[in-house]
């Protein structure tokens, strides 16, 4: 395997949890609702994704178990800020927090475990291809995911009647909800989503990215899911750019290192996210673009009969 | 629930209620970087307040704040195990000793003890441990083991404890191999397993065929077990996770000090002092040595024993140090203050330490 093969590979592996939370989150936001509890639902994912895999060996029941974790704990959230009509960002908060406090409690008896991979997918002769045969064909089935995700909510937002109306619900709820669209049945969807996404990306990270349960394994990456989100001013595409992008330098930075570049370290690992925001501020420079693409409704509670 | 509660930074409250019905137990609080689900460092240190408890049954009671970041927060959370009725604190990484030094300041009438620092005050012990000495044990071995000569290192960060480690790692190696080289990454974190994984990656993608790290999780453990290679495990033993990778690992042995310490503190003789115990002190133990030919084993144990028994100083020259200039002459051993303070390179290292 060649080394730019290699670091291809690893860059898809580092990308992939942030382009899939990011994803979910985007639908989210589209909606008019701003959920600060990824990383929660990521690692609720994560554990709910080790231990199903652990108790019955198979890495697909566990992701599955990761999704519907993450949607189930997404739920809390949408009964507290779209039934009850909560702060959404005290709510998101405290979301994580609640996520990463009881993944610790029913992840306890994991730790230590060796962990369920998930197989990668091989198919002769394409997957031997040089250079891109292992990153095109020959990688593990949620990167396979994440790329079709990107394809599919790009297509459901801006190619559908119901990716129209959740787009009219995150900008106008009031006008929305005149012409009759539920609007609270949109976001609590949405929301559930959202969930399911960061639920998957969590499973990426425990049967994937490294096969194992710790708490806190998640390490801060749903908030740089949800960073991405906003620096990709809402589009899907620039979602993968910036996912990818981050993962790059992630990478790279280590490779120099360990040729033994004189670059100090600090600087180095603070570089992905330098990198990141100062290109997707970049290309979000289109103030008018910027402004069409914001949600006007995000982060605004919705009472139907005010 | 307990845990639960913590995570949502609601422990003081916790702790308070607790407090009121124990009153002739010793209440001791531990401050932990990461969780002790991390089956590295922290793991080990929650091992040793495990046998504290154990050893000490209902003259103590502990309690625990897990994953509390070095800096201003670190300041808040000693307040609070203070406060709390805590008699006798342990702060259990580096980046606390501030911290730990200004909380101790308000609180004269409690114990502080802090792990691998250097700054000490009445009621501020500093309790350190020569990981080093396995580091270089496990640098003899990664010269025998090693094909291409050259071993990949994962470290947290540039401060002493790690730099006396990768120095140790590289005279061990050298004096198999004198041409051995090492490769150091920096993770800028002790605990961050996707990161860990992916700085073990980019070193067998470099090349190296022998990965051992100063992070504390056991990812880097699982990528070489898959690349087929071999590594070391890092503060508790990890063979679980490389059955055919692990090579041996240094186990932190928290438990006798920690039952030491309290134990001073019931008894009224607890001093402040500044230790710096070893494998002669059995702090530092090695993992079973695995996946390696006998006589690497033989080499190995023989190192080990010379170590605990003080025959064998890992700093001892002739030393030269990265830019070339003489460290330690022929026989010439380094004292601890310079070992505590280390923050240059020996020669061999492929690396240039960030300052």
């Amino acid at each position: 395997m060649g080394m730019f093969e290699a670091i291809l590979l690893t860059v898809a592996t580092a990308a992939t949890p942030l382009l899939i939370a990011a994803m979910g989150e985007l639908v989210v936001e589209r909606s008019g609702v701003l959920n600060l509890g990824v990383e929660g639902m990521m690692i609720m994912g994560a554990v709910a994704g080790f231990g199903v895999a652990q108790v019955t060996g198979s890495a697909w029941l566990g992701m599955f178990a990761a999704i519907l974790a993450g949607a189930a704990f997404s739920l809390l959230f949408g009964f507290l800020t779209l039934t009850l009509v909560t702060n959404q960002v005290a709510t998101g908060l405290a979301l994580t927090l609640l996520g990463l406090g009881a993944s610790a409690m029913i992840g306890e008896s994991f730790v230590g475990l060796p962990g369920v991979r998930m197989q990668s997918l091989y198919i002769p002769v394409l997957t031997d291809l040089p250079v891109v045969g292992k990153f095109l064909f020959g990688q593990d089935p949620i990167f396979y995911i994440s790329i079709l995700l990107t394809i599919g909510v790009t297509w459901f937002l801006f190619r559908t009647r119901a990716g129209l109306t959740l787009r009219a619900v995150g900008d106008n709820h009031t006008s929305a909800h005149a012409l009759g669209v539920p609007v609270v049945r949109v976001r609590y969807l949405a929301v559930m989503f959202g969930g399911a996404c960061a639920g998957l990306a969590g499973a990426q990270l425990s049967l994937v990215y490294v096969p194992q349960w710790v708490e806190n394994m998640t390490s801060g990456r749903g908030w740089i899911a949800l960073a991405l989100v906003v620096f990709a001013s809402w589009r899907p595409w620039r979602i993968l750019a910036g996912a990818y992008l981050f993962g790059a330098v992630t990478i790279g930075q280590l490779h120099a290192q360990a040729l033994g570049i004189g670059i100090p370290s600090q600087f180095m690992s603070s570089l992905p996210y330098l990198a990141t925001i100062v290109v997707l501020v970049l290309i979000s420079r289109n103030k008018r673009l910027t402004l069409m693409n914001t949600p006007t409704s995000l982060g605004k509670p919705f009472v139907p009969d005010r | 629930m307990k845990k639960l509660l913590m995570a949502l930074s609601m422990a003081a409250s916790f702790a308070v209620t607790g407090a009121a019905h124990a009153e002739e137990k010793l209440k001791v609080g531990f401050i932990y970087i990461g969780p002790p689900g991390d089956f590295g460092w922290t793991y080990q240190h929650d091992q040793g307040r495990k046998e504290m408890e154990k050893a000490l049954g209902d003259k103590v009671e502990t309690t625990f704040l897990e994953s509390v970041p070095e800096g201003a927060d670190a300041e808040r959370s000693i307040e609070r195990l203070a406060r709390a009725g805590n008699k006798l604190i342990f702060t259990t990484s580096f980046g606390y000793m501030d911290a730990t030094i200004k909380v101790a300041q308000k609180f004269p009438n409690v114990k502080f003890e802090h792990a691998t620092g250097y700054k000490t005050a009445d009621n501020v012990a500093v309790y350190n441990s020569r990981f080093y000495e396995g580091r270089y044990v496990q640098g003899v071995i990664a010269a025998k083991m090693s094909k291409v000569g050259v071993a990949g290192y994962i470290g947290s960060f540039p401060i002493p404890e790690v730099v006396q480690g990768i120095n140790s790692f590289m005279l061990g190696a050298q004096s198999v191999n004198p041409n051995f080289k090492v490769k150091v990454i920096w993770a800028n974190s002790w605990f961050d397993p996707g990161k860990e994984a992916d700085a073990a990656k980019a070193l067998v993608d470099q090349g190296v065929d022998i990965i051992t790290q100063h992070t504390d999780s056991t990812a880097p453990m699982q990528v070489a077990a898959e690349r087929k290679i071999k590594a070391f495990g890092q503060a508790s033993d990890m063979i679980k996770f490389g059955p055919e990778t692990q090579l041996t690992s240094i186990v932190d042995n928290w438990g006798p000090y920690y039952i030491e310490r309290a134990k001073a503190v019931i008894d009224g003789t607890w001093k402040t002092h500044n230790v710096f115990h070893g494998m002669h002190e059995n702090l530092v133990v090695m993992a079973p040595y695995t996946n390696m030919p006998d006589d690497v084993k033989k080499l190995a144990e023989e190192t080990q024993a010379k170590i605990a028994s003080g025959a064998l100083k890992p700093f001892t020259g002739p030393v030269k140090k990265q830019d070339g200039s003489e460290w330690l002459k022929a026989g010439e051993t380094a004292d601890d203050k310079t070992i505590l303070s280390m923050n240059f390179y020996v020669a061999g290292v492929d690396d240039k330490l960030p300052q």
